[in-house]
């Protein structure tokens, strides 16, 4: 096998990865301040496969033999995947010690579970997204259950790895059927033929298993079940990952195989499938997420109802929709990463103080803190002039070019039911006396990390013409 | 296009003053106040050389200024001004430092974050009346909310909570239809256009060619949102909570400014977008406006909380605005817009009475009053002046208002009917009793409450507020002019958009086949 120079530039942010996962084993083992180490190490080296998939998303081609694709949206899947993982990392390096999962472990598999995702967005073949997703999701597994003493822990790693791998069978089982009647697992060759494939059951069948295996991925209703206890039991930062990477990873996969038909006569096929899933999903999630009184479960049905929204674009299946699912996976992971940055620093040693009645007074006794987590808040709930309201706001316009209007007032209908529970927070914060004054320790690593989230909400909300024209060029 | 940046420079004072007083130790209280108060009145100052410089022989937009924004969605950043958004600028910008000093004593917490709110709140109103771009207005439309949220549920009375979660929700849920309405008609513009556009202009000449069953919805999601600001009947339930817990300052720019966007909503967007969906709803819109001026009024005459009775009379005001936007001739319109002026200096001027004296008894009861005449003599003028111009007696502002809407309504020939006019003068006798029968029960009398012993009576700065509100409400009562020139042509346009929409054929805009076809893609 060749490659040429230019073939391993375009590389680099998956190399960066790849090289660093080797460099933090090292240092794990023979540094003996790597407690220190490897945690900045971590997080610039995702800092620089981050900046270098932005600045080069120009470079688009397509290398090893058809297997990856490099340049334009798949780099900007990188950044969203590199920049939220150091945002975990820097939420992590205190937390972890306090919930005691300290290993050094910790950072190389959330280093390998960003190498999966980075995979499964560029990949060209359905071989490439099968091993990303089982390196993003065996790190996953692991990192739930990170610590064994934790008998939560253990049951969300268990419940996680059962669901997860049984969902994988899914996806697995499509792939083998999709390529027993394409003779291929080339995504190009898939879809350039996809009408003349269509007319065999078998690899509509192939389709049908891989498309619900991914909606498990990407916690759609009904697939959802795992959700609510995974985020839970899990340390809050691995949840905080799960719920962003994860889930965006799923759609950069979806996105990758079905982009193409998009532009085909057969776009439309997938939108009943992905219609009605949305629609479940959003209403689902934002009923439940009402009753819940633990705030990572709330967040938890709040991903769920978020999935939905992301399927109205892709039931919406157009050039729009692309931009605007790129959009608001980017606005979420942010906005979602500074919400449980949050919960981590008020999170007390035995996972104590996750009752949202915990949050009454915040805005009293951390100002600035309860200030952060009302932005996001706010953002989460789809208002002005946050960056999840111009996600929804160009999904909501894909949609309607697509004809689906009805979609579109479902999806707002579910965000004013949604108003409801994210704005609980603020009024506990704000409106409701301290009825509990336990310790607040924030320290200055996860401060940096929420603060970089709350800012790029505001500035996507600002001036979205940024990445939008940056995603738009390549669709 | 010739740019003109003064609109933007109104808008980013408050705002970034905003900003700036995040910076500012909360210690020192003293200096927040008057920096915020100098700010918002160097706002004024501003709107007020827009005003002169204003045109109001034009009925086009002015002082436009358009910056691209989104290129991918062909957003700009577009504000400008006719005359109908001009006088509802100028209300804003001169009830803020007002309400501002008239909190001086009133919040005492927290003076830091109230002031941030208040100005971030500023920004939004401004921005709902300036914006030229339906994305843009949205986004103001929403922000304000926030604002408005926290100062309801920080510095509102016992049920704060309650009532700043229902305002939300209500305004939220409204908005978010007006949302998909607006996407709808962007995308509806590609046909006649070639391209997504929200820009409003350009769309008033698409809109109205929209096939009816398709303009009908678009419509009602409009208006839905609007009638739940206003608020019309049976929509209302929000506003007597929000009123009532409410701090007085944040009554005063509820009923004095943000109604406001309800209407300006329906005369902005509904009426010129939607004629023809426009003249169908009318007479049910109208009937549903008669019955908010009747019932709101009926509802203000057995309240028994002096703020409450002032939040009715505002349900049914603003009935009395509403009907003159859907009686849809010039003489309402212009009646409905200067009423829009008239409801919010005066009901504006009862909220700060309300707040001077509550500020003092903690009461709002009527029964606990009785008789203050003799200990207050300056607030008891002050009360009866407010009063009458609420109840629109001749010679002061709201008689100008209602006169005008009156005579429109019962001339147009939408509603077609004699009886809108009829019931909605009723209106006004009910106005005279609630408001004449509440000021002889607080005012007049024995005094029996022992606690209203040593009653202080308004200070200079209280007389300072309000006497600016009651230079205006003589103004307008006695020569209107000044004011109704100004919206003049403005209105006379948005008639015309009613009766003789512009409808612009593909070929008029110069656009060949090669943009249609990009459509298509």
């Amino acid at each position: 096998m060749f490659i040429n120079f230019q073939e391993f530039f375009n590389l680099i942010p998956i190399i960066i990865v790849a090289t660093g996962i080797v460099l933090s084993l090292l240092i794990e083992m023979y540094s003996k301040k790597s407690e220190t180490i490897l945690p900045w190490f971590s997080v610039l080296m995702f800092l620089a496969a981050g900046l270098h998939s932005l600045y080069y998303t120009k470079d688009v081609s397509i290398i090893l033999q058809g297997m990856l694709a490099t340049g334009g949206n798949v780099n900007v899947f990188h950044a969203i995947f590199t920049l939220g993982a150091a945002v975990v990392t820097l939420l992590s390096i205190d937390y972890i010690k306090k919930y005691g999962a300290y290993f050094g472990e910790y950072y190389i598999i959330i280093q390998t579970s960003v190498l999966g995702m980075m995979l499964m967005a560029a990949a060209k073949d359905l071989f490439v997204i099968f091993l990303g997703l089982e390196i993003m999701s065996v790190s996953f597994y692991i990192l739930a259950g990170m610590n064994r003493k934790k008998a939560g822990a253990n049951e969300a790693s268990l419940k996680y790895f059962l669901l997860g791998a049984f969902a994988t069978g899914f996806i697995v089982y499509g792939i083998a059927l999709i390529y027993g009647s394409a003779q291929t697992t080339s995504i190009d060759f898939i879809t350039s033929n996809f009408a003349e494939l269509t007319k065999n059951l078998l690899f509509i069948s192939g389709v049908l298993l891989f498309l619900i295996g991914f909606s498990f991925k990407i916690a759609a209703f009904p697939f959802h079940m795992w959700v609510p206890d995974v985020y839970e039991g899990s340390p809050t930062t691995v949840a905080a990952l799960f719920s962003t990477g994860g889930k965006a990873a799923a759609f950069s996969a979806i996105l990758a195989t079905l982009f193409a038909l998009f532009n085909g006569p057969n776009g439309n096929l997938f939108t009943p499938y992905f219609a009605v899933i949305s629609v479940l999903s959003m209403f689902y999630g934002s009923i439940v997420a009402i009753a819940q009184t633990n705030i990572k479960r709330m967040l938890a049905y709040s991903s769920i109802a978020h999935a939905g929204y992301l399927a109205i674009g892709l039931a919406a299946g157009n050039h729009d929709a692309v931009a605007g699912v790129i959009f608001y996976l980017a606005a979420y992971t942010f906005m979602n990463l500074g919400a449980f940055g949050i919960i981590s620093l008020l999170e007390g040693k035995d996972e104590t103080n996750l009752d949202i009645n915990s949050y009454a007074g915040l805005g009293n006794r951390k100002p600035l803190l309860a200030g952060l987590l009302a932005v996001l808040m706010f953002a989460l709930a789809g208002l002005p002039p946050f960056g999840g309201f111009f996600g929804k706001y160009y999904i909501f316009v894909a949609a309607i070019k697509s004809h689906l209007t009805w979609l579109a007032i479902l999806g707002v209908l579910s965000s004013a039911i949604s108003v409801y529970f994210y704005l609980r927070i603020v009024v506990l914060m704000y409106f409701k006396p301290s009825e509990n004054d336990f310790a607040i320790e924030t320290n200055n690593n996860a401060m940096i990390a929420i603060v970089f989230s709350v800012l790029l909400i505001i500035l996507l909300g600002i001036f979205p013409g940024t990445l939008i024209d940056l995603v738009t060029k390549f669709i | 296009m010739e740019q003109n940046s003064l609109l933007t420079y109104l808008i980013l004072i408050p705002l970034i003053g905003s900003i700036l007083i995040l910076f500012i130790k909360k210690e020192q209280v003293n200096f927040i106040k008057y920096f915020a108060v100098g700010l918002s009145t160097f706002a004024f100052l501003l709107s007020l050389v827009i005003y002169f410089q204003f045109d109001s022989a034009n009925s086009d937009f002015q002082f436009i200024n358009k910056i691209e924004w989104i290129k991918g969605l062909n957003i700009h950043y577009h504000v400008g001004v006719d005359g109908m958004s001009l006088l509802l600028v100028l209300l804003t910008t001169f009830l803020t430092p007002l309400t501002l000093i008239s909190s001086w004593s009133s919040i005492k917490n927290k003076v830091k974050e109230f002031t941030f709110f208040f100005l971030m709140l500023e920004v939004g109103m401004l921005g709902v009346f300036i914006s030229l771009d339906l994305f843009l207005f949205y986004i103001f439309w929403e922000a304000m909310l926030i604002p408005m949220y926290f100062i309801i549920g920080i510095w509102g009375g016992k049920e704060r909570v309650y009532a700043a979660i229902k305002f939300f929700i209500y305004t939220m849920f409204g908005s978010l239809l007006m949302l998909v309405a607006i996407v709808w008609l962007a995308v509806y513009a590609i046909g006649p256009l070639g391209y997504f556009t929200t820009n409003l202009i350009e769309l008033y000449s698409v809109a109205p060619q929209i096939p009816m069953n398709i303009q009908i919805w678009m419509f009602l999601a409009f208006a839905f949102s609007f009638a739940i600001k206003v608020p019309l009947f049976p929509l209302h339930t929000w506003l007597p909570d929000a009123h009532v817990q409410a701090p007085t300052a944040g009554s005063v720019i509820l009923a004095g400014v943000l109604l406001k966007m309800g209407t300006y909503g329906l005369l902005r967007f509904n009426l010129p977008l939607f004629p023809e969906a426009s003249i169908i709803a009318a007479p049910y819109i109208s009937v549903l406006a008669v019955i908010g001026i009747i019932y709101g009024a009926l509802v203000a005459m057995v309240q028994t909380d002096v703020k409450k009775l002032v939040a009715y009379s505002s349900v049914s005001h603003l009935g009395f605005v509403v009907l003159g936007i859907f009686a849809m001739t010039q003489e309402s319109i212009q009646g409905a817009v200067i009423q829009m002026i008239n409801h919010g200096l005066s009901t504006g001027a009862l909220f700060l009475l309300v707040g001077v004296i509550y500020e003092r008894t903690h009461t709002r009861e009527i029964a606990d009053y009785g008789g203050i005449a003799k200990l207050v003599p300056v607030f008891s003028f002050a009360l009866m002046f407010a009063s009458l111009s609420s109840v629109g007696l001749p010679g002061l502002n709201g008689f100008v208002g209602e006169f005008l809407i009156l005579l429109g309504s019962f001339q147009s020939p939408i509603l077609n009917s004699w009886w809108f006019t009829v019931f909605a003068a009723s209106g006004v006798i009910f106005a005279a009793v609630y408001l004449l029968w509440m000021y002889q029960r607080v005012v007049f009398g024995e005094v029996k409450n022992p606690k209203l012993d040593g009653l202080k009576d308004m200070n200079a700065r209280e007389i300072f507020v309000l006497a600016p509100i009651f230079i205006f409400i003589v103004w307008i009562g006695i020569y209107p002019t000044t004011f109704l020139k100004v919206s003049d042509k403005s209105t006379a346009k948005v008639v015309k958009q009613i009766y003789h929409p512009v409808k612009v054929s593909p070929v008029e805009l110069g656009l060949n086949q090669s943009s249609k076809q990009e459509v298509k893609r």
